[in-house]
């Protein structure tokens, strides 16, 4: 579980984050919704131990970061798996070897026993044949499964995907938010997921947070997220006329 | 003071370089990788370059001497003097700032566009370790490059001057072996020891820390050839006035 207390986070004059508070709870997927510009990216990075707030504070497992020593700092980045938007696979090293490389990085495994678990989360990606192919020679949507798998090689407690569906047409983006979503409940992780895509929201979304101009606007599950009078949220969730239809036929449905 | 902040930044890149090292086991095959990419690959150019430029300063120093009172060994000198103290150490190395240092700049930078080094920190790893310092111990066998260098621009020199006709071979190594003067080498390789932690440490700063895609990863990549030229061109004449002045 991740708990995310009252934090602000500034650069130079620019005022991003202005105080947010909410959980994310353990085994659920939690997605983090807004506008460009809303300070999604800076919370994801505050999540992540990049970017350090400079009131409030993040709690993992109840472990407030601030108080932890370098040397326990480290053991937690190693406890986060992160799946970045563009894929951010090392382009100089095969399948194989960007899922093998947190392995190698950490664990005194030997080379076979790490074979043994690349082959396993490879396959558990559903990616069998693609071990000696380089990140180019893949798709963009075998290049996310390789990001996941490699997130996910070390066993991690918590799993962050910055926009995970970015460019993906929309059948390989519904696999792989279907693939996040079995992962974290078979591994029992805390996931957070950066999002703008509004199929991911009503697909996969446990727990939504909604960011507006760096405040926690509004925060609910996915079945709540219909019924909502927030302006800004429904303004925002129900921008396409599809959406306003779709929005309209479950309060119908429910009346 | 953009300048000086970016001096700050320098001193502190180097300083995190040292810091939370890398796996031996990994490092030890970066180092070999990168020992390939920026020395064994590097070694063509480097040969090329010199042996002609060794052969250019035996025919210019030939045609200047006029003066049927100055010996012909004096060419296999005066190349030897030239190669040895300025060509291999200085220009070898301005050469090396664009074709070594912009492979940095651009390979670094584009891992910087492409979140690869946020994926590196995210795991925990010390990037700066992980990408610079292996390339600084590469370029601790740039000394190796630049002996080929000295040997091959002789080498031209004697070719050129030889079979030029300027000189008997004879002479040319006579002139070789004049007043010659053990610390010009050591001379010669502390400035090229010196100006391959430039090569390595400054392409990387322009590299690991740019900002915007790729047309700035080749902005970058010019901006580092040109730090790194200016910066061993006041390193060469703060060494030649300390260890020769």
């Amino acid at each position: 579980m991740i708990e995310v207390r009252d934090i602000h986070k500034s650069f130079g004059d620019a005022h991003i984050l202005k105080g947010v508070t909410t959980t994310f709870e353990k085994g659920k997927t939690n997605l983090i919704i807004g506008q460009s510009g809303s300070g999604k990216t800076v919370f994801l990075k505050c999540l992540l131990g990049l970017f350090i707030p400079e009131e409030g504070g993040i709690a993992y497992d109840g472990k407030l970061y601030t108080d932890l020593t370098n040397d326990e700092k480290r053991d937690l980045r190693q406890e986060m798996g992160m799946v970045f938007q563009g894929s951010a696979l090392f382009d100089s090293m095969t399948v194989e070897g960007n899922v093998m490389f947190p392995l190698e990085m950490f664990t005194k495994q030997s080379k076979s026993e790490m074979k043994d678990r690349v082959d396993a989360v490879l396959k558990r990606v559903n990616l069998i044949d693609a071990h000696h192919k380089f990140p180019s020679e893949i798709s963009g949507g075998m290049q996310k499964r390789v990001a996941i798998a490699r997130a996910i090689v070390m066993n991690p407690k918590y799993l962050f995907c910055d926009e995970p569906n970015s460019g993906l047409d929309p059948k390989t983006a519904i696999l792989i938010d279907d693939l996040i979503k079995e992962i974290t409940e078979e591994y029992n992780i805390t996931t957070v997921i950066n999002t703008h895509d509004m199929n991911s929201v009503m697909q996969i979304g446990e727990k939504i947070i909604f960011l507006k101009d760096g405040l926690l606007e509004w925060e609910g599950t996915k079945n709540e997220i219909f019924k909502t009078d927030n302006e800004a949220v429904t303004n925002f969730v129900y921008s396409s006329d599809l959406f306003k239809k779709v929005r309209q036929m479950y309060i119908q449905e429910q009346n | 003071m953009n300048y000086l902040a970016s001096v700050g930044s320098y001193a502190i890149m180097i300083r995190e370089v040292f810091k939370k090292p890398t796996k031996w086991r990994i490092m030890k095959s970066l180092i070999f990788k990168e020992i390939d990419e920026l020395i064994f690959s590097s070694l063509g150019i480097i040969i090329f370059i010199s042996f002609f430029i060794g052969a250019v300063v035996a025919i210019q120093t030939a045609l200047n001497l006029t003066n049927p009172l100055i010996p012909r060994n004096l060419i296999g000198f005066a190349t030897r003097q030239s190669v040895i103290l300025e060509f291999a150490p200085t220009f070898v190395s301005i050469i090396m700032a664009g074709k070594v240092g912009s492979y940095i700049t651009s390979s670094i930078g584009t891992m910087r566009v492409t979140e690869q080094i946020d994926a590196l920190e995210v795991m925990g790893v010390n990037s700066l370790n992980y990408l610079v310092f292996p390339k600084i111990i590469a370029m601790l066998f740039y000394p190796f490059a630049i002996a080929i260098s000295m040997y091959v621009g002789i080498f031209g020199g004697w070719m050129a001057g030889v079979f030029g006709g300027f000189l008997t071979s004879e002479d040319f190594i006579t002139g070789l072996q004049t007043d010659f003067v053990p610390f010009h080498i050591a001379y010669a390789f502390v400035k090229t020891l010196i100006f391959a932690f430039v090569i390595a440490t400054i392409p990387s700063f322009h590299g690991f820390y740019m900002r915007g895609g790729a047309l700035e990863v080749g902005k970058a990549s010019t901006t580092a050839f040109v730090w790194t030229s200016v910066v061993i061109i006041i390193l060469n004449y703060i060494l030649t006035q300390l260890l020769l002045g």
